[in-house]
């Protein structure tokens, strides 16, 4: 009786830890294709999904469009703040260098949060789960529905982004800017066309993750900075700019959390993921997927 | 086909380039010649967008390109292959290849595509048997030939070189010159650049020397290869 319950109890950790993980997976995703592009760190990039999730809820709830719609509407909203961010923070700077630019999605982070506040407060928000919350037993594991959209939507957006730099012109020529800037152009790419599109695609990606994450955890518009931290360690543990690497990294990093909290300290909770960080940073900086030459930061 | 009037070009205040008039006559081979640098490569950017502080008029088919971007000029039919084989060292052969048509690759053109590529295969056969490669694992020879191949992708009907002959092995410098001569047969308007002055003079039929940022000499590339001056600064002697 006594291990029939512990394993059920790992076995609920590591469910858990997955979804979680699926979430930092999304946000490390987003970090990858911006840097793909740019080897721009977008650090703004928890703000897309901290305003997806608060736009959802705002459509959805305050609002009353069906789900779907509401869900549509934020992923547009979310995708046009990412384009704005570019073409405000992003473009105008004259003689830019990557930490300049770094610096500049600091800034904007700090607005979008302030004007979130601003829009909602303080408190936070709760979402209708996409499927209700009849959670669905197996084996003594709870599994809630919304757990199954959580992963689905990784599996679709990893699928999709992969499909669309491997095999599409207009993906390859968005690494090809990363790449090689000046040859790009000299083939007739609009490099910073393809910029604005890079933080459009993230900021997409940043709000389904933030959609799906409200049902679970709620959300308020102080939840950007530490999503993109986790966001970030699993990108850097996975190999800065690898697709495959950053769904690994996000799922390790979840799962360290998750059994981390329920079998050691649950009061370091977010330390985690920060010690494997900076682990990583000491040990391979080039992370579990990576090669040293795509991750050294060429223009620093 | 391109007329070049008075233009001025550098890097922020600095003109590294001044006041430069030249011209390249369609189907010829201009060549541009001089010492480490004289400007060259940024009179090649100048014309093909990348150095965009400039002044004056680039007439490309009579039309003034001066004010416009890299990405424009390259649909328009002038293609620069630039200094250092720019290549996108991280991604495939192929994948060069196929950026190359990036401003035409839709379904409709997949016939020219394909046929085209068949053609640089057929230049450069090496290139087919690398094709799945990442091209910075290439030789220098190999990336010399695929930024070639690339910049034949986007249709050019005018090619800028830029030092195709820099860092490699006489073999190759030759097997490179044969192409570069074959594509002007075949109807191809060239403008070279290189430090290897006797081999450039041979097959242009003009040549410019410039120095530091000017034009000081220009004619018939037979004139030039004869001219004591020249052989005595350029052709060693
Ligand atoms: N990015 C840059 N920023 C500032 N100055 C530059 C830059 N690139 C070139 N220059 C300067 O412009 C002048 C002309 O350089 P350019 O590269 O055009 O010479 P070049 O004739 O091509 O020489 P080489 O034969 O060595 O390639 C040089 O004095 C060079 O120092
Ligand atoms: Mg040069």
């Amino acid at each position: 009786m006594e291990t029939i319950s512990a394993a059920s109890q790992l076995f609920q950790f590591i469910v858990t830890g997955l979804t979680v993980g699926a979430i930092y997976a999304m946000v490390a995703i987003g970090f990858n294709i911006i840097y793909n592009v740019t080897e721009i760190i977008n650090l703004a990039q928890g703000e897309f999904v901290m305003l997806g999730g608060l736009i959802m809820v705002f459509m959805h709830v305050t609002v009353g469009l069906p789900m779907i719609l509401a869900f549509v509407t934020a992923v547009l909203l979310v995708t046009l703040t990412g384009m704005l961010l570019d073409r405000l923070a992003i473009k105008p700077i004259r003689q830019p260098s990557v930490m300049t630019l770094i610096i500049a999605t600091i800034a904007a982070s700090i607005v979008i949060k302030g004007t979130a506040m601003l829009i909602w407060g303080k408190s936070p928000y709760d979402l209708p789960a996409f499927s209700g919350r009849t959670p669905i037993e197996l084996g003594g594991v709870i599994i809630q529905p919304q757990y199954l959209w959580v992963i689905g939507f990784l599996v679709v957006v990893t699928i999709g982004l992969t499909l669309f730099f491997n095999r599409t012109i207009l993906g390859k020529a968005m690494a090809a800017c990363a790449d090689n800037p000046d040859a790009a152009r000299l083939v007739g790419i609009n490099v910073q066309y393809m910029v604005l599109l890079s933080f459009a695609l993230s900021a997409a990606i940043g709000a389904i993750a933030g959609m799906t994450l409200t049902p679970i955890a709620l959300m308020d518009y102080d939840r950007g900075a530490m999503l993109a931290i986790k966001g970030f360690g699993a990108a850097i543990l996975g190999g800065l700019g690898s697709f495959s690497g950053a769904v690994l990294g996000g799922l390790l990093i979840g799962l360290i959390e998750s059994l981390g909290a329920g079998f050691l300290l649950s009061g370091y909770k977010d330390a985690y993921a920060l010690i494997v960080l900076l682990l990583v940073l000491f040990l391979r900086p080039s992370g579990i997927m990576g090669n040293f030459e795509v991750t050294k930061f060429k223009r620093f | 086909m391109l007329e070049i009037q008075n233009l001025t070009a550098g890097y922020g205040a600095i003109a590294a380039i001044r006041e430069i008039s030249l011209e390249v006559p369609e189907g010829k081979v201009v060549s541009i010649i001089g010492a480490n640098g004289a400007g060259k490569s940024t009179l090649l950017k100048a014309v093909s967008g990348l150095n965009n502080h400039r002044s004056g008029r680039i007439l490309f088919q009579g039309k003034n390109i001066v004010d416009m971007p890299a990405n424009r000029i390259v649909s328009l039919g002038l293609s620069q292959v630039a200094e250092g084989r720019q290549i996108f060292a991280h991604m495939t052969v192929e994948d060069n290849i196929h950026l190359g048509a990036y401003l035409y690759y839709r379904r409709s053109n997949k016939r020219e595509i394909r046929d085209r590529i068949e053609r640089i295969y057929e230049l450069f056969p090496i290139l087919s048997k690398r094709a799945r490669q990442i091209s910075g694992t290439l030789s220098g020879g190999e990336q010399q030939m695929l930024a070639i191949g690339r910049a034949l992708m986007t249709r050019p009907r005018l090619l800028l070189l830029d030092e195709p002959s820099m860092g490699l092995a006489p073999i190759v410098v030759q097997e490179i010159f044969h192409t570069i001569e074959r594509l002007n047969r075949e109807g191809m308007t060239i403008l070279l650049v290189e430090q290897n002055a006797r081999a450039a003079l041979q097959i242009a039929d003009f040549a410019y020397v410039l120095e530091t940022g000017r034009v000081v000499l220009h004619g018939p590339a037979s004139d030039l290869i004869n001219d004591n001056q020249i052989k005595e600064a350029y052709l060693g002697g």
